[in-house]
């Protein structure tokens, strides 16, 4: 046995450094809420029937019992009602478990809603007073905090214009600019990540690295499982108020996404787009080894890129190319048709250009595939997509739970000199 | 290593459900949480005060004009028509209604306002109780403090206006803003009590305003306490009526304001050490009730 897939050299253990310090820890908590038949909140009823009204108990939360490292970014996953959003109010203390209890290490910081207690009336320095004393800094610390909480929400200049009269974009900034400026040790953050526009968004996944790097807690619960695979090392998965699986996050997103399945819909021309326009790329396909247009491909798989192209004039040696990306921005890789010497001296009506990729490498996840024409020189630019088109790649061979974007494609020898078979 | 301890301290208990918390410690933990974020109270507190008079052309001068009126009213009515006479200040000698009634009527605005608004403030802010975690008996707390604010202003000219009079109130100033921190106190532990309870049950606002009708006609605001009589017969039985209408804190409220600013003379200790011990007795209860309501405000709102 001297060439084979060998296992990995780390079987079971954990991605996490091995001083492992928990940030937060969840023991055995229950949670349940009354369901009330009749909503009656009346002393009458009270007296009358001996009890307040008639309930259901429902469980949103049952005997969970996890531990959050330091340090690490841990999401929690699952379909709607499952109980995540109740965990993370329960460990933000918005919510006190009915059995068990949480404990948080350090200075807790919730994004569950950003600009809550806002005062509409009051101008945006006197809520970000307001605010970050309600998300409980200090008068000197929000004084310290101060330009750079404007500063991050880019409102310079609106200052001291009352909040009632920002646009709801800026409002979030804002709100989401204090409570990211209030530094805690463990962040807990609810879905709001979607919010403001591209460069917001970009600033605020940026603040999300620098938390990371800064080794601070970040609790997420999303929907979006392509951003918990990039962002998590760690993902929970709850499942009608228990604790399904938890593990690293690309076993678990991938465990879930088996389960659930759902089809995942072509993302397409949601990106930027310039170029002079006399030739265009229409349409970009990924075509799996059936030859059936998908947006979901495994690890090993032969896929095809087919871009659709419509020239509306005679376009002399045009070059194609394309870039893949993950969604938090790295740049994957980039092949174009000039380097692999495949450039028509002319083209002109409509047709299409494939990339075949006999054994795609790229690992389990989501990515986002931006596409240009240009002219031979690669400096006049015909029509340039960004992230027109998103797909999903699903584990396949080789198998790799480690993380990462690529496979090597390596192989595994052993050469023991004992001669141990 | 705090959280290691804690895991043990569960484990220790059969790694089920921990102790409950004593209610006292609950309570002492939630008079900690709110000195330490004395912060969050100021800024509440002038939220309120901001929020109160923005858009409004009179803004501040509203908070005067609404006693002043009352004043007024309660002159025509009770001093014009119904006659009522009050005896002058004893050793002051000052002898105008309309001072004698502002002397009462804002000590019992603090009280009516402070719970009403206590009663609306957890209502108003449901949003932010279910999305931040932050003490809450603070939100209560700012509600009492900006109504305090309101009350120190009016006192303010109602100081001015007794000077004006003839009345040399200064040494007496003192005094009186500890009387009203105290008053702070007692009305600080009604609104935790009420804030918190109705939540619970809505029933509790319409009943308060009943309350504070009933409160208002049992404390000497319109009428000297000499009207009072020691004792009534009713059914045959002796009522010391005098006794039970002692009891009523307010009228002992109003009866040191007006000791120390329409009389302007030292009130009885008696007084001051019920009034002490009843606003202890108060914010406690408020407090506790509200520590052992607290835990499910978020649910429940």
């Amino acid at each position: 046995m001297t060439e084979a897939a060998a296992p990995t050299p780390t079987t079971p253990a954990p991605t996490t450094p091995a001083p492992m310090t928990p940030a937060v820890v969840v023991d055995h908590v229950t949670k349940h809420f009354r369901l009330y038949h009749e909503r009656n909140q009346h002393l009458k009823s009270t007296l009358l029937r001996g009890r307040r009204a008639q309930y259901e108990e429902f469980y949103a939360l049952r005997d969970v019992d996890l531990t959050v490292p330091e340090g690490t970014t841990f999401g929690l996953i699952g379909e709607n009602g499952s109980g995540k959003s109740t965990l993370l109010k329960c460990m933000a203390r918005i919510l006190r478990p009915d059995e068990g209890h949480i404990d948080v290490k350090g200075k807790v910081s919730a994004l569950l809603e950003l600009g809550a207690g806002f005062h509409p009336e009051l101008s945006g320095r006197e809520n970000v007073h307001l605010n970050g004393s309600i998300l409980g800094l200090g008068k000197k610390q929000i004084a310290a905090k101060f330009d750079e909480i404007v500063e991050f929400a880019g409102l310079e200049r609106f200052i001291d214009t009352p909040v009632k009269n920002y646009s709801s974009g800026m409002y979030v900034r804002l709100g989401f600019s204090v409570a990211i400026n209030v530094e805690p040790d463990v962040l807990l953050v609810d879905e709001v990540l979607a919010v403001g526009d591209e460069s917001f968004q970009r600033k605020c996944n940026e603040k999300f690295a620098d938390l990371k790097a800064a080794k601070k807690t970040v609790v997420v619960v999303s929907h979006g499982l392509s951003s918990i695979r990039s962002l998590c090392d760690q993902v929970a998965w709850l499942k009608d108020g228990t604790l399904h699986a938890i593990g690293p996050a690309g076993d678990v997103v991938d465990q879930y996404i088996d389960e659930v399945h759902p089809d995942r819909q072509q993302v397409s021309g949601s990106g930027t787009r310039w170029g002079s326009g006399e030739a265009r790329v229409d349409r970009i396909e990924l075509v799996d080894g059936d030859g059936h247009p998908t947006a979901k491909v495994r690890t090993g798989e032969r896929v095809t890129f087919r871009f659709h192209y419509v020239m509306t004039e005679p376009i002399p040696r045009p070059v194609f190319g394309m870039a893949v990306h993950t969604l938090d921005g790295q740049h994957v890789t980039g092949p174009n048709t000039r380097e692999a010497d495949c450039v028509p001296e002319r083209l002109e009506g409509e047709g299409h250009v494939d990339l075949v990729v006999p054994v795609l490498m790229l690992l389990p996840g989501t990515y986002d595939v931006s596409t240009a024409i240009t002219d031979y020189a690669t400096l006049h630019q015909f029509d340039f997509r960004h992230r027109t088109f998103r797909f999903d790649v699903e584990p396949g061979q080789p198998k790799e739970s480690y993380g990462g974007v690529v496979s090597l494609g390596g192989l595994w020898q052993i050469h023991s000199l004992d001669g141990e078979r | 290593m705090r959280v290691l301890e804690d895991d043990v301290v569960a484990k220790a208990d059969g790694g089920r459900r921990p102790a409950r918390p004593a209610l006292l410690a609950a309570t002492i933990g939630s008079v900690r949480e709110m000195w330490e974020s004395r912060n969050l109270l100021a800024n509440l507190t002038l939220r309120e005060l901001r929020g109160k008079y923005k858009r409004s052309l009179l803004g501040w001068a509203w908070s005067l004009v609404n006693p002043l009126a009352t004043m007024l009213i309660f002159a025509v009515v009770f001093g014009v028509f119904l006659k009522v006479k009050v005896p002058p200040g004893d050793p002051s000698g000052l002898d105008v209604f309309a001072l004698f009634l502002l002397c009462g009527i804002l000590p019992w605005n603090l009280v009516a306002n402070g719970m009403t608004g206590a009663m609306g403030t957890m209502l108003a802010n449901s949003n932010l109780i279910k999305k931040v975690y932050f003490p809450r008996q603070v939100l209560i707390a700012a509600n009492v403090a900006s109504s305090v604010v309101a009350f120190l202003i009016e006192m303010g000219v109602l100081a001015v206006a007794l000077l004006l009079a003839g009345n040399f109130v200064l040494p007496w100033l003192l005094p009186v803003i500890a009387l009203m921190a105290l008053q702070f106190v007692f009305v600080l532990g009604i609104g935790l009590t009420l804030g918190v309870l109705n939540v619970y049950f809505r029933d509790v606002q319409h009943f308060t305003g009943i309350l504070l009708q009933l409160w208002f006609y049992a404390t000497p605001v319109v009428y000297p306490v000499s009207v009072v009589p020691r004792t009534a017969h009713a059914l045959g039985v002796e009522v010391p009526v005098r006794f039970l209408y002692d009891l009523n804190p307010m009228v002992r409220f109003v009866g040191v304001y007006r000791d120390l600013l329409y009389d302007v003379r030292a009130p009885a200790a008696g007084d001051l050490l019920y009034l002490l011990a009843v606003s202890a007795v108060t914010l406690l209860v408020g407090l506790m009730v509200f520590a052992r309501l607290e835990p499910k405000l978020a649910e429940e709102l």
